[in-house]
């Protein structure tokens, strides 16, 4: 097949530990080199940690995977330098359109709201992210990552875990305070410590080929129901980088997936889909099923679980590696206050809080589009059918078709972390929220302002407002009008901005508290209560 | 609001008339389509999600002591 990229082959390095024969005791280490064991590494070492990172296989991910990631993963990835590349060789679309049989049943603009530094979407195939968050790593002295590496087992004491890791050398020992379990949705780690992963398994197969094409189609997202090219079933139809475009072809269980993905039965899909005169290679074809599953606890002991190998998604709306990046934005600045030794461990239990609540917002909403794209009885696709038909003569049945929701952030809503509101507001920023960008200049230079908040704390503030110290744990002011400049009005209009308001703002961006005046004593408590502090402060 | 359940149709001849006769020329599948838009215009219309939780459930249990 026709290949637009190489992959990269990653030296394998003997460690010291291992010819020498002794068992280091490591402070954290994360199993699994994909998107999220990545970008967790960046982030530790981001907040100054050191980590060890062990894969078993020695390059990025083989053939085609994720292809969207949505804003708040490329603005955690921001916050870590490496977004302005991805969003440089990403596409960026906004326009879906949605056919039904041979008809065009529905159009939606992603219409992304101005005034934020990272676009609503990007497609960008899955190595290049891995690819360029290896090269970012080969520089940071801070993280040791580690190529045919396995891990084979693992066992924990009261305030460590032991891994048994093989490599070309060998098998040797290794021990961990903290390990982040990254290796994915087959995960070897959370068989290790006997977690259930449990859910729904979705008896359906997709097809997806990746073929190389010069042809002018639009960089707009299609996706049709039953269409006269692949009667019964859906397609999909979507652009990357460097002239590859993204097919997907639901195939019903029945098909025999090694036939499938033979080019001679590929290729012959591709023309009924294109028309027989486009001119196309195949690079790419692989046939996937999928489930929508979870684990039971985020945390096993010292083993917490992040992206696949906690939880397992449909593809459809993007969410796999999306979700998985925010778990660890949420997990790293948690690990680091818990080391450092500012934090209680219950800190540690909010990252299951939190982020299983996420993970089951995301399987609802990925569940539910799997439901109306692959309905399961005559029944239900009858209700699917009569959406379409009707979405294409109606206003009120367009918001009822569901080709996969697009990927954003869960506020957490419920999260013990938060102070509760007690004064009233107006706007979206609520306690447990990601903070919404927008534009500011900083000593005249146009800027965002999610790009000012600190690695820790911060005190968004419309008003004076001073550093607060709760243990070692320090909120710096960010005030509106002397550190930034409002160019726009919008930090205000977004955040309800009022003379005098201040925002309290976790490490990962989410408001953690807010009032209409700056009082250092309820700012000491938030601090407190989002760091899991038990009683009064 | 919640589900109307007294009788609220003018003319309940007339109406039932009018439905069946909508379907007469159809075949099952094809009455059945319809039926699904159908549902979805008046849900729509309705709006409101607790009473098209009561009217579904209402429907989902009576006639359930049927066969088939
Ligand atoms: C067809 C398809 C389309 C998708 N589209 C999207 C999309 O558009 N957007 C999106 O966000 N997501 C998408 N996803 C999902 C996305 O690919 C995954 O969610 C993502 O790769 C998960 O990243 P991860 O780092 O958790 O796991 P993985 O990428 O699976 O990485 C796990 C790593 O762990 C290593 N490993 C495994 N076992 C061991 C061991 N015992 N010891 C050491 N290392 C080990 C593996 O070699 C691997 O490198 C798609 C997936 C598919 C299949």
């Amino acid at each position: 097949m026709f290949q637009t990229y190489k992959y990269p082959e990653f030296a394998y390095r003997p460690s010291a530990e291992q010819a020498e024969g002794r068992t280091q005791r490591h402070p954290v280490v994360i199993i699994g080199a994909g998107p999220v064991g990545l970008t967790a590494a960046l982030d530790l070492a981001s907040r100054g940690l050191s980590c060890v990172v062990l894969d078993d296989n020695n390059t990025v991910s083989i053939g085609s995977r994720a292809v969207c990631y949505a804003k708040r993963p490329l603005e955690i990835w921001d916050r870590l330098g490496l977004a302005d590349r991805f969003i440089d060789k990403g596409i960026s679309w906004k326009l879906g359109k949605v056919f039904f049989g041979d008809r065009q049943v529905y159009q939606f603009d992603l219409l992304p709201e101005d005034g934020h530094k990272c676009p609503a979407f990007i497609n960008l195939q899955q190595y290049y992210l891995e690819e360029w968050m290896v090269e970012t790593i080969a520089a940071n002295p801070r993280i040791d990552l580690r190529w045919k590496h396995k891990l084979i087992s693992l066992r924990q004491e009261e305030d460590h875990a032991i891994l048994t890791v093989e490599t070309p050398d060998g098998i040797f020992t290794t021990e961990a305070d903290w390990v982040i379990a990254c290796d994915g949705a087959n995960s070897d780690t959370r068989k290790m410590v006997g977690a259930e992963f449990t859910g729904q398994f979705f008896q359906d197969r997709f097809l997806i080929a990746d073929i190389v094409m010069k042809a002018d189609f639009p960089t707009e997202r299609w996706f049709w129901f039953d269409p006269p090219f692949h009667r019964n079933q859906s397609a999909l139809l979507h652009k990357q980088a460097d002239d590859v475009w993204r097919l997907d072809f639901q195939l019903g269980w029945d098909s025999d997936p090694d036939e499938e993905k033979k080019p001679e039965k590929v290729i012959p899909r591709v023309k009924a889909m294109l028309g027989d005169d486009v001119e196309f290679e195949l690079e790419w074809a692989s046939v996937y099923q999928f489930a929508c599953r979870r684990i039971g606890q985020f945390r096993h002991g010292r083993v917490l679980f992040a992206g696949d190998a906690a939880h397992q998604v449909s593809p459809f709306g993007a969410r796999g590696a999306n979700t998985g990046v925010q778990d660890i934005d949420n997990l790293t600045w948690k690990l680091a206050l818990v080391i450092e030794g500012k934090a209680p461990i219950d800190l540690i239990d909010s990252y299951h809080e939190e982020r299983a609540f996420a993970a089951d917002d995301n399987l609802l909403n990925s569940t539910r589009s799997t439901d109306f794209i692959t309905p399961k009885s005559a029944a239900s696709r009858r209700f699917r059918d009569a959406v379409l038909d009707l979405a294409e003569v109606t206003y009120f049945a367009k918001p009822l078709v569901n080709s996969g929701r697009l990927s954003a952030p869960t506020p957490y809503t419920q999260s013990a972390l938060n102070t509760p509101d007690s004064e009233t507001w107006e706007g979206r920023m609520t306690p447990g929220t990601v903070c919404s960008d927008a534009p500011v200049t900083v000593n005249g230079t146009p800027d965002w302002l999610l790009r000012q908040l600190g690695a820790g704390f911060t005190l968004l503030s419309f008003g004076p407002a001073k550093a607060v110290d709760w243990n070692g744990v320090t909120a710096q002011p960010l005030v509106v009008g002397q550190d930034l400049t409002d160019a726009e009005g919008l930090v205000a209009a977004r955040f309800d901005g009022r003379p005098g308001s201040c925002y309290l703002i976790r490490p990962d961006q989410h408001v953690a508290a807010r009032w209409r005046s700056f009082d250092p004593a309820s700012v000491r408590a938030a601090i407190a209560r989002a760091c899991s502090a038990k009683g009064t402060y | 609001m919640s589900l109307n359940l007294c009788p609220n149709i003018a003319d309940p001849d007339g109406f039932y008339e009018f439905i069946v006769e909508s379907q007469r020329a159809m075949s099952d599948e094809q009455a059945n389509r319809m039926n699904a838009r159908l549902i979805l215009i008046l849900a729509n219309h309705v709006g409101d999600l607790a009473t098209l939780r009561q009217a579904i459930e209402l429907a989902a249990t009576t006639g359930a002591h049927r066969a088939g």
